[in-house]
């Protein structure tokens, strides 16, 4: 809800015009509910018209459907500051002024005529630019909480929370990546492909053949890490027994990303689409920090993926290997049959546990044929950060990457590329520590 | 299927702008990996940087067209000497990392809202050619039977490989010479040129300053020839291409590069406008059950990733590369 | 200017027998240097000199630390602690390039020839001064053709010393592992240095040729340029050092001519000391696939 207003009154500050979204603003889902477009039939007015809507989005008293405000006044004022009309809202809290045409235009709300425990919790006057010739719609924020007003802690918190859950996906691919870097020296630029797979296939498994969400993320794990020990078997493990070197390797792993991404283009195409369940949600108030049912479920799947994973790592003979083999690359090198058994291993699991990010990344957002792609320099920023070629380096340095891209805008970093703050990082870590935080320092000579 | 205008369109873009672009790109690419094994994965940002250097001299400070050419390289040589200094003492793969990261971070910036004063959001930059087209001697375009160009293309291509030449000439100057051995060295084993007295970071770092100014070239040429500076333009994707392309021609080659933009660009064309014929018209040779139009339009790229793997695997040293001499040892 | 080889070492046979001890005509000078390891001190030499004009060898068992002396000294490794002198200059915080400028060369373990560069391009790396290695007179021949004519004649006359002419137009990856040796060891002579480090320089070199390189070795110190050398090979230590200083667990633990060396109890000692704590990073591969098998097997069993 805060978020949503945060959102919603940036956007009028920016000049945008938006109608105002009624309570629906209650849910997670970052596309504009459906009540986006008002009805054109609310107003006498025919021809180009600024269209002035108020609705009282006080909380509690809102539900899904905010009241409307009647009995307010609205004036339109020309670029020059020539006033051209005013309305007063009707029943349904609009308020329509007809316009010569396109152009600049301000819109003022005359707070005098509000009534009673009606607040406006945004400017006065907003600026509107129309491009279109049908005029344009605007909406004043009533009642509405003010972002101003929200603790700088609170909204702190929220972005931390957000940061760890954002930190514990990246985290999910970071340790496949950090895995295979560490068994086979391959610095892998088609990760993202694996991730995005994760995703295209749960959908595939939800929306097309009809399996629930659910299901279809636990069948996604298991055909992710086919893949994962296809792709070592078919491609990655040929080229270590004809002795090809990694940099050559690096560049066969920018082929396979790029074939990968436009055959998932090929048959998802590019739009962006969602599963069946859960795709929007109502945020639980949890004190300092609101979180939706799926987001919370989402941190706990990591979290305890993770933990598995640790398990596995410290407590299996299989993990102990592939620890073995991950501490001594000499021992990597030589390529007898057991070590190619580990390095299948960690191929498998590092796969299913990005198929697995994959699913939560769609769930928590949407799926689109970029996903992973998008995310794969987070992910190279969190293994690098955290360490390259160690797992719990590759959970910490996700974790920290996650926080810093969220809090970020909070201490300055523009917020339409707060991703931006992470790279930053990145490279400053690079310089003050280039083995990563849990990295050891490399033995010269 | 009317195959004059598939080869119309592969020749006319493996002699066009496009072309010198990648060409341009590919050199400096050329220069870091294919001689001194610097893994730049950020070319791309070099480009952008050389193209908005020009765009925001002439467009925002109203500099007159050398001006802003000039403050293209500049910014390019010092966006080199910033990632230079602290990454050229790291590990290899290192650089490439921090070098993809400030070339995403540059596109980020260069594209956003709160910078779009300076850079013009995501539409970029406009309305710096005047200059350019001023100069444009000729005063129609041209159909040779196999391709065709227009007269804006003509001008460009004119300059465009007259600077790819000249490139070219000054990689040749430079290999030949004892300071392209001593690159060629660090290639191999940069301890053992140490060991020798050289000062390796100083031949690094020049060699990333003259990779990433003739990068800078490249996006300065761009946004001339398409007049037009767009960050979405200047993505990863464009940094992967230009390794195709030089690739494709064969690494610490010359003309390497220059051959290889040239292939490229005439298989994405010819490849390109195949597909889209053959998936076109009324009664298309492939048809839509089998794949769309749009779908159509991918096979190249997903063509160009298989190329990419397989000439990495099956030949490494490009078409015109020697097996003995080049950075990728891949046996 | 060549050393009275035999009045040097008939002044340090006057030497005693300490590690660390003073010499006549020191070279390197170096004090209180230490390098750690993950808690392992790698190097701790409390006190070291180099004696001019003279073979000094370098010899203990795996891991005793002369390789990362080696790298230390020459500015590839960065120490914790301490302080040296070459010729009285102190070369502490000095980059490995300006080290090899000063006239201390090195060569390495693993041989370290450029093997896309043909035999001669290699040569021609060693010369130091180069115009033609700046990178603006690079573009024009004019500025460096008279330099580079005169760096090939020398690197010709080199080639021919080192019996390598032959091969000078070949590529130096097909050179077999002795070559190689000799190829470093002639390119470090392009450097001119006054000192020169060889580090191993009979490993993997087959019998045959052992003997011409300890005949170039003897040579190097003939015309003038100090030679310090770690070495394995007891004989070749024998044959043609004038000084050795043997290290332990990273200290220097003995000094002295080649015969009181050989019959210093601390350096036996030493020797049968040194089976237990073998450095991992020179163990072969097998060997350190087995260790982690094994520490994987006691893993499972404690489990």
């Amino acid at each position: 809800m805060r978020l949503r207003t945060a959102a919603l009154f940036s956007v009028m500050m920016a000049g945008l015009v938006f109608l105002a979204t009624p309570a629906s603003a209650e849910t997670t889902s970052p596309s504009p509910g459906p009540s986006a477009s008002a009805p054109a039939s609310d107003a006498p007015v025919t021809g180009p018209a600024i269209r002035v809507r108020l609705l009282d989005q006080q909380e509690g008293k809102a539900g899904n459907n905010p009241p409307p405000v009647p009995g307010v006044t609205v004036t339109v004022s020309d670029d020059s500051d020539t006033e051209i009309g005013r309305a007063v809202t009707n029943d349904a809290g609009v308020a329509a002024v007809a316009i010569p045409g396109k152009g600049k235009y301000s819109v003022s709300i005359d707070e005098s005529t509000l009534p009673d425990g009606v607040k406006l919790t945004g400017k006065k006057t907003l600026d509107v630019s129309v491009n279109l010739t049908s005029g344009q719609n605007v909406a004043f924020p009533l009642n509405g909480k003010v972002v101003e007003a929200t603790p700088f802690v609170e909204r702190f918190v929220d972005s931390v929370v957000s940061g760890l859950k954002y930190g514990l996906i990246i985290a999910l691919a970071a340790m496949g990546l950090s895995l295979i870097f560490g068994t086979t020296g391959l610095t892998n630029f088609s990760h993202g492909e694996l991730i995005t797979f994760g995703a295209i296939t749960a959908y595939f498994l939800n929306s097309t053949l009809g399996l629930p969400v659910i299901l279809a993320g636990i069948l996604t794990i298991g055909i992710g890490g086919l893949f994962g020990w296809g792709q070592d078997r078919v491609l990655w493990r040929p080229l270590r027994s004809r002795g090809t070197g990694i940099i050559a390797m690096m560049i066969v792993s920018i082929g396979l990303g790029l074939l990968l991404r436009n055959l998932y283009q090929f048959f998802f195409g590019a739009s962006t689409r969602s599963y069946t369940d859960y795709t929007s949600q109502r945020a639980r108030d949890y004190g300092l920090f609101d979180l939706s049912d799926k987001e919370v479920a989402i941190m706990v799947i990591a979290i305890v993926t993770i933990g598995i994973v640790a398990t596995i790592m410290t407590r299996t003979r299989l993990g102990k290997a592939m620890r073995a083999v991950s501490d001594n690359p000499a021992l990597s090198a030589s390529s007898g049959m057991r070590v190619d058994g580990v390095i299948s291993s960690v191929w498998t699991m590092g796969a299913a546990l990005s198929a697995l990010a994959g699913v939560l990344l769609g769930l928590n957002s949407q799926v689109n044929f970029m996903m992973g792609y998008q995310l794969l320099l987070m992910v190279f920023a969190a293994t690098i950060l955290g360490g390259l070629g160690t797992v719990w380096g590759a959970v910490l340095g996700s974790l920290i990457i996650g926080v810093i891209t969220e809090v970020g805008p909070l201490l300055g970093v523009p917020g339409s590329i707060k991703e931006v703050g992470a790279l930053v990082v990145l490279i400053l870590i690079l310089l003050i520590r280039p083995q990563g935080i849990l990295g050891r320092a490399e033995r010269i000579g | 299927m009317d195959f004059g205008s598939i080869i119309d369109a592969a020749f006319s873009n493996a002699f066009g702008p496009q072309a010198i672009v990648f060409a341009l790109a590919a050199i400096g690419l050329n220069i870091h990996f294919g001689y001194t094994g610097l893994l730049n994965f950020g070319q791309a940002g070099f480009m952008a940087v050389g193209a908005f250097g020009l765009a925001v001299a002439m467009v925002r400070l109203d500099l007159p067209l050398p001006v802003g050419i000039l403050v293209g390289l500049v910014a390019s040589a010092v966006l080199a000497l910033i990632l230079g200094v602290p990454t050229l003492r790291l590990r290899a793969d290192y650089l490439a990392i921090v070098t993809i990261a400030a070339a995403e971070i540059l596109r980020l910036v260069f594209g956003a809202v709160e910078t779009k004063a300076v850079f013009g959001g995501s539409n970029g930059l406009n309305g710096f050619t005047e200059t350019w087209n001023s100069l444009n001697p000729y005063s129609k375009g041209i159909d040779v039977g196999f391709a065709s160009w227009s007269r804006n293309d003509l001008w460009a291509m004119t300059v465009g490989w007259v600077v790819v030449a000249l490139c070219c000439l000054l990689t040749w100057a430079l290999m030949r010479s004892p300071w392209g051995r001593v690159l060629r060295s660090i290639r191999e084993d940069e301890d053992a040129v140490r060991s020798l007295g050289k000062n390796v970071f100083l031949y690094k770092m020049q060699a990333l300053m003259l990779g990433g100014v003739i990068g800078g070239l490249g996006g300065i040429f761009f946004a001339l020839k398409q007049a037009s500076v767009v960050p979405s333009d200047y993505s990863t994707n464009l940094t992967f291409f230009a390794y195709t392309a030089l690739l494709i021609g064969g690494a610490a080659r010359v003309l390497g590069p220059v051959v290889g933009s040239m292939i490229f660009w005439f298989l994405i064309s010819g490849l390109g406008a195949f597909f889209s014929q053959a998936t076109s018209g009324i009664d298309p040779l492939i048809p839509a059950s089998v794949m769309t139009d749009t779908q159509a339009s991918l096979i190249r790229y997903i063509l160009m990733g298989l190329g990419l793997m397989l000439l990495m695997i099956y030949r490494p040293q490009g078409i015109f590369g020697d097996r003995k001499e080049i950075a990728l040892d891949a046996r | 200017m060549p050393v009275d080889i035999t009045s040097a070492r008939e002044a340090l046979a006057a030497l005693p027998n300490d590690p660390g001890v003073r010499k006549p005509d020191p070279i390197v000078v170096g004090d209180d240097i230490t390098r750690t390891f993950g808690g392992l001190k790698a190097v701790d030499v409390q006190h070291i000199e180099i004696q001019r004009g003279v073979i000094t060898a370098l010899i203990g068992p795996n891991g005793a630390g002369k390789t990362t002396l080696f790298n230390l000294l020459t500015g590839f490794d960065v120490p914790d602690s301490g302080s040296w002198a070459f010729n009285d200059q102190s070369l502490a915080k000095v980059p490995a390039y300006k080290v090899a400028r000063l006239g201390m060369v090195r060569t390495f373990q693993l041989t370290k020839v450029l093997s896309k560069l043909t035999v001669i391009e290699n040569m021609r790396l060693g010369a130091t001064g180069q115009r033609g290695e700046k990178f603006f007179p690079s573009i024009f021949k004019a500025f460096w053709r008279a330099q580079e004519d005169e760096i090939t004649s020398r690197a010709d006359d080199l080639l021919a010393r080192f019996k390598l002419d032959k091969k000078r137009g070949d590529f130096a990856g097909s050179l077999s592992g002795g070559q190689r040796k000799l190829l470093e060891m002639a390119r470090a002579l392009m450097v001119d240095p006054e000192l020169i480090m060889l580090d191993e320089p009979m490993a993997g070199v087959n019998p045959a040729l052992k003997q011409s390189l300890l005949g170039h070795v003897k040579s190097l110190r003939d015309e003038g340029r100090t030679v310090l050398f770690v070495e394995h090979d007891m004989d070749m230590v024998r044959d043609i050092s004038d000084w050795v200083i043997v290290m332990a667990q990273g200290q220097i633990v003995a000094e002295g001519t080649p015969e009181a060396v050989m019959a210093d109890q601390r350096v036996i000692d030493a020797y049968l000391g040194a089976h237990h704590d073998a450095d991992l990073s020179e163990m072969d591969e097998e060997a350190l696939a087995a260790q982690v098998e094994a520490e994987i097997n006691a893993e499972e069993n404690e489990a």
